[in-house]
């Protein structure tokens, strides 16, 4: 970034190369990928809606996390159960409406693919995707390795990573104060460092978690599921793991909505995204 | 206004296809089309499981001090037909094992004339499709062993088991819990036929007199209350044509995840 000292001038707008064509057919395969197991995800915790730590786990164990469904005089109540809390979650967790009553699920209708019970249909979904998500995501590495898209975008530079230039960057992310001009052109460093850990730590922990409940997967690598400390905490990993995403989007669509929510969408439709240059020369 | 108004109509759309998703979703999973290639994948990820393993590959075995302090009992505990309760209440001395189909010599073997067979031993981990799981002792004849003394006749290709308990009352029968393996895991050293569970026989809840172990897959491949085996070329042919009570119903036949 230079600084050039010069009379205020006017701004304009000029469109750069934001997203390469991989970037932007992988983000949306992934945005498909993960609605989908999600949806689907939640359909298969519902058969046991219990989370456990060690190397097994079933209805005599204490859970870490459980979405309880019970009977409290004659009406149907839902609980959340973390560690010693209990939150009453009628009418959302462990009990709510469908068809017209009120039935006793961890998660409601609306969440789960399908909407009804039906666990062999949310298992094919979630294989179906998860497989998708991986072949999607080697793909992307596979690309960011190759064309230093990993090296140049994502790496924070060393002035980046400075404390005093982060604390910077959480104030402006607070105030909803944005990147304008050259420094628009990069990543910021708080928003380079989240992608690292989705990108190399939430992910491949995701698929890492989900491969050590499998039997067959566990026969042929014995140490995954020991890695993430036993088949039930594996399970509960994925789950925290997956919730960890949620929240990763959540945070990534107001970042969008409040930066710009055209420009935004259409540089990882086209690839071509919008910055505010001041006057001069013309690029 | 001509960007403004594009971009209110791609906001209305994107709105009206949230809304027609949640509905549209439940229809994809029905429809054949889709369901098919959903059903597809069951074979990639077989494929890749079975090119990870080697065929003798063990699942994990656990120590004493890792067991499950109570075994969830789980599907039938107790078998409603006639039959069985005769023969739980003599102490299945009169239940015997038939082993037919594609084999050379069909066999009819009581409790007795498998127990003085060698047996294997082995602590692992049962997990269950739903999500939990329970580490347990199992004790039982490898079923190579059986299909061996049974001989294998050309065009064999699965192994299935018909059991005693009934899931959901049929009067044809079809409510009636079966199972089937291919070759590859009938020969795997822990597939075992078990009657013994954490150092006793075999309990009624947990499929007394025998149970199926394939170790290598989801909890509903262990068939309890075994009461046949039948060696056949395919299960097109045996009720809905999936291979199992759980298949017919929507699960997958390869339960290796």
């Amino acid at each position: 970034m230079t600084a050039v000292p010069s009379p205020p001038v006017s701004t304009h707008r000029i469109a750069v190369k934001r997203h390469s064509v991989a970037v932007r057919l992988t983000h949306w395969l992934n945005v498909l990928c993960l609605t989908f197991l999600i949806a689907s995800g939640l359909q298969i915790f519902n058969a046991h809606p219990r989370l456990y730590l060690g190397q097994y786990g079933a209805d005599h164990e204490t859970p870490v996390v459980e979405i309880a469904s019970k009977r409290v005089n004659d009406a149907l109540r839902g609980e959340l159960h973390v560690g010693g809390f209990r939150i009453d979650t009628t009418g959302f967790l462990g009990a709510s409406t469908e068809d017209g009553s009120r039935v006793a699920r961890a998660f409601p209708t609306w969440l789960t693919l399908p909407s009804y019970h039906d666990l062999g249909a949310g298992r094919r979904l979630h294989f179906t995707f998860a497989w998708l998500l991986v072949i999607n995501g080697l793909l992307y590495l596979a690309y960011g390795l190759w064309s230093r898209h990993f090296r140049r975008d994502m790496l924070p530079t060393r002035d980046q990573l400075s404390p005093k230039h982060l604390w910077q960057e959480v104030r402006n992310h607070a105030r909803l104060r944005f990147a304008k001009g050259d420094e628009a052109r990069r990543y910021n460093g708080l928003q380079k460092l989240t992608y690292v850990v989705v990108i190399f730590g939430l992910l491949p922990l995701m698929v890492a978690s989900g491969l050590a409940m499998s039997p067959g997967m566990d026969a042929a690598f014995p140490w995954l599921p020991e890695l993430l400390g036993g088949r039930a905490t594996a399970r509960t990993v994925h789950f925290v793991t997956a919730f960890s995403l949620v929240a990763f989007v959540a945070v990534h669509l107001v970042m969008v909505a409040v930066s710009g929510v055209w420009n935004n969408l259409r540089s990882m439709v086209t690839g071509r995204y919008a910055i505010d240059v001041d006057g001069g020369t013309q690029r | 206004m001509k960007t403004s108004s594009r971009r209110a109509f791609l906001g209305r759309a994107l709105v009206g296809l949230g809304a027609t998703a949640l509905a549209g979703c439940d229809r994809l999973v029905q429809s054949a089309e889709t369901d098919r290639i959903f059903r597809s994948t069951e074979r990639w990820t077989m494929a890749a499981q079975r090119g990870l393993q080697s065929p003798t590959t063990l699942a994990p075995e656990f120590r004493e001090s890792d067991l499950s302090p109570v075994f969830r009992t789980n599907g039938t505990t107790l078998p409603t037909s006639a039959e069985y309760a005769r023969l739980m209440q003599a102490g299945f001395v009169d239940w015997r094992l038939r082993v037919d189909g594609l084999v050379r010599t069909p066999l009819n073997l009581s409790l007795d004339d498998l127990m003085r067979l060698p047996s294997r031993t082995q602590i692992t981990r049962h997990d269950c499709v739903e999500g939990w799981s329970a580490i347990g002792k199992w004790q039982g004849v490898q079923l190579g062993r059986v299909l061996e003394m049974a001989t294998l006749m050309p065009g064999a290709r699965y192994v299935v088991f018909h059991c005693a308990d009934e899931l959901e009352q049929s009067l044809d029968g079809s409510g009636r819990y079966y199972e089937s393996i291919d070759l590859l895991d009938a020969s795997h050293p822990q597939t075992i036929l078990a009657y013994a569970m954490n150092d006793r026989r075999l309990a009624v809840e947990h499929g007394a007199p025998l149970r199926l172990r394939v170790e290598r897959q989801l909890g509903y491949k262990h068939a309890k209350y075994l009461m046949r085996i039948e060696v056949v070329s395919s299960f097109d042919q045996l009720w809905g044509g999936h291979g199992g009570y759980w298949e017919d119903r929507g699960y997958e036949w390869y339960a290796g995840i």
